[in-house]
């Protein structure tokens, strides 16, 4: 598939070097195996960073560890102007990191409004009790959310099925249900994990569609793990390439299309 | 004809109470994965905290505020103190968990308010309803229908809450899915936390109710026993299935304790009353042959 882009919004943010996170010498094993093995890059603001590698290189495992899944044994993540060893998912969600997951982790019985609208959880200030009474305050904020929700619906182009629980739909759709909740929460940091995996060419071009607009409009930062090559190397500002949980590669688009290591290792495997 | 009725009705009424004590184990169940044997303590500790708190002569609704607070401490207590320090442990350990509760929460409640058995006057008597009795001839308990009326309104109100407020909607999510609403922010902690306390309220009503009707002693935390059959039609999963399993559980055993005992009889001879007290658990263990998961509770099927 191709996508017409304007060469500037291609072009990685060297001005604005704005570091938005980083992460040093991280490695991480789970039992003898090691998943990720010193790990270091880093994500400037505005950009989309795209991780990719062959099949069990790491790259789930680096989101999970970005995200607080998963906790690493060695290195550390700069984040938000704070440098930790690990992160908590929660913090991390309050602190403005939302994430949507390689096999959809939609609540399945839930509507597609009433997920989205989980996706605002932290930004929603009343209290058990006032939501247990239903008065005033809940009530108000209800309201006021519910209107920023329907907003990213429109973005989305879901009205039509937002009344419809989530395990009726379509895979395409639910992966797009994902990311309108990971939006509604208004995250300074986006995690897609395969977003387009397992979609047809039009289901992929839309995604693109959208996530393209998502970090040119409301200036998003992104970080993508993604398989299909056609679209990282259309929609990425930088690249960093993982293989058995080692970077064997980092940078522009064009630059890791040609490296060696790389197309030995992925792009020429046959893909 | 008209017994027959009356006995279903009966049935529906008093089944209604058993769902009430199902719903507790349901709530916590769908929103922790731990079944919580100390629900029908905690149903005991209510009723005992309400009318220790009337021993001491504070005035009826204060009590029933009181023992609220009661179950709101102890909720919170479980949830920080004893769950929260087995999370990731296999669910055996967070079942015994729960059973070593429910003895401590007996023995903590006896100690504060007494353990002599005592009752509970709600204000509305035992006794058929006299105007439906004259017109259909039908004796329907005014006490059952007081008592199904407010459970139906509990039953309404957390559905609402569930349905319509943001912590309801947490609730849901950490029910369906608990990394995708930890990666949303929501706090499994603050969730299961939340969830007692709603247990609590939800075992307060039940422990109001059954200790209004059959006074306020030890048995009341036996209640606990028969709501399992009661899952195990509804399904540990489904708040409907809680109220539908109570009711087919009590309709049943009233059903079968008047018309099995002669048939039984005229057969071998003898007497053969109490059936109420073991019909239900063979009702439901022939259920379990037929349909393990419930009428209403999800069905697993793994990929091999």
């Amino acid at each position: 598939m191709t996508l017409k882009m304007n060469t500037t919004q291609n072009m990685p943010n060297q001005d604005s070097n704005n570091v938005v996170l980083k992460v040093e010498n991280i490695s991480l094993s789970f039992g003898g195996v090691r998943a990720l093995n010193n790990i270091s890059f880093d994500v400037n603001e505005h950009e989309i960073r795209s991780i990719i590698g062959p099949n069990g290189a790491g790259k789930s495992s680096m989101l999970n560890v970005i995200n607080g899944i998963y906790h690493p044994q060695e290195g550390s993540i700069f984040f938000n102007g704070k440098t930790r060893n690990r992160m908590n998912p929660t913090d991390v969600a309050r602190h403005g990191i939302a994430r949507t997951f390689q096999n959809i982790a939609l609540f399945k019985g839930m509507t597609v409004l009433d997920n989205i609208m989980t996706g605002r959880n932290t930004l929603m200030k009343s209290n058990f009790l006032t939501n247990a009474l239903w008065v005033g305050p809940a009530r108000d904020e209800e309201e006021e959310h519910r209107a920023k929700v329907e907003e990213i619906i429109d973005f989305l182009e879901i009205q039509h099925i937002r009344k419809t629980p989530v395990g009726k739909l379509a895979y395409g759709l639910q992966k797009r249900v994902e990311l309108a909740r990971a939006l509604a929460a208004e995250p300074t940091l986006l995690l897609l994990d395969e977003p387009m995996a397992g979609m047809n060419v039009e289901e992929k071009q839309d995604m693109c569609r959208f996530i393209l607009e998502v970090n040119n409009q409301y200036g998003m930062t992104i970080v993508l793990i993604e398989h299909d090559m056609g679209v990282v190397m259309d929609i990425s500002d930088r690249i960093v390439v993982l293989d058995y949980g080692r970077k064997i590669g980092d940078g522009l688009p064009d630059v890791v299309k040609n490296d060696p290591e790389v197309i030995k290792a992925y792009l020429g495997s046959g893909h | 004809m008209q017994f027959f009725i009356e006995i279903v009705i009966s049935g529906v009424l008093s089944g209604l109470m058993y769902s009430l004590v199902a719903l507790g184990f349901v709530l916590i169940y769908k929103a922790s994965g731990v079944f919580n044997f100390a629900q029908g303590a905690m149903v005991y500790a209510a009723a005992l905290a309400v009318v220790g708190l009337m021993g001491y002569g504070i005035p009826m609704w204060l009590s029933i505020v009181g023992a609220f607070v009661y179950m709101i401490i102890i909720g919170i207590g479980a949830e920080r103190l004893v769950l929260s320090k087995l999370v990731n442990q296999p669910s055996i350990t967070l079942f015994m968990a729960t059973i070593g509760l429910s003895y401590f929460l007996e023995g903590l409640s006896s100690i504060l308010f007494g353990n002599e058995v005592r009752s509970i006057d709600l204000g509305v008597v035992d006794e058929p309803i006299m105007s439906i009795m004259d017109a259909t001839g039908l004796g329907i308990s005014k006490f059952d229908l007081f008592a199904s009326a407010i459970i139906i309104g509990l039953v309404i109100l957390l559905s609402l809450f569930f349905q319509f407020t943001k912590i309801g909607r947490a609730l849901r999510a950490v029910a369906d899915d608990h990394q995708a609403a930890l990666s949303l922010g929501i706090s499994l902690e603050h969730i299961w936390t939340i969830v007692w306390i709603i247990a609590g309220f939800v075992a307060l009503v039940a422990g109001l109710l059954w200790g209004s009707r059959n006074g306020v002693q030890y048995a009341l935390s036996l209640t606990a026993l028969k709501a399992l059959p009661v899952l195990i039609l509804g399904g540990f999963t489904s708040v409907p299935g809680a109220i539908v399993g109570g009711i087919i559980i009590g309709v049943s055993e009233k059903l079968a304790e008047i018309y099995i005992p002669p048939v039984l009889q005229e057969a071998f001879g003898g007497n053969y009353g109490g059936i109420e007290g073991w019909f239900p658990y063979i009702f439901a263990l022939f259920f379990l042959l037929v349909r393990p998961e419930g009428l209403f509770g999800e069905k697993h099927i793994d990929r091999v």
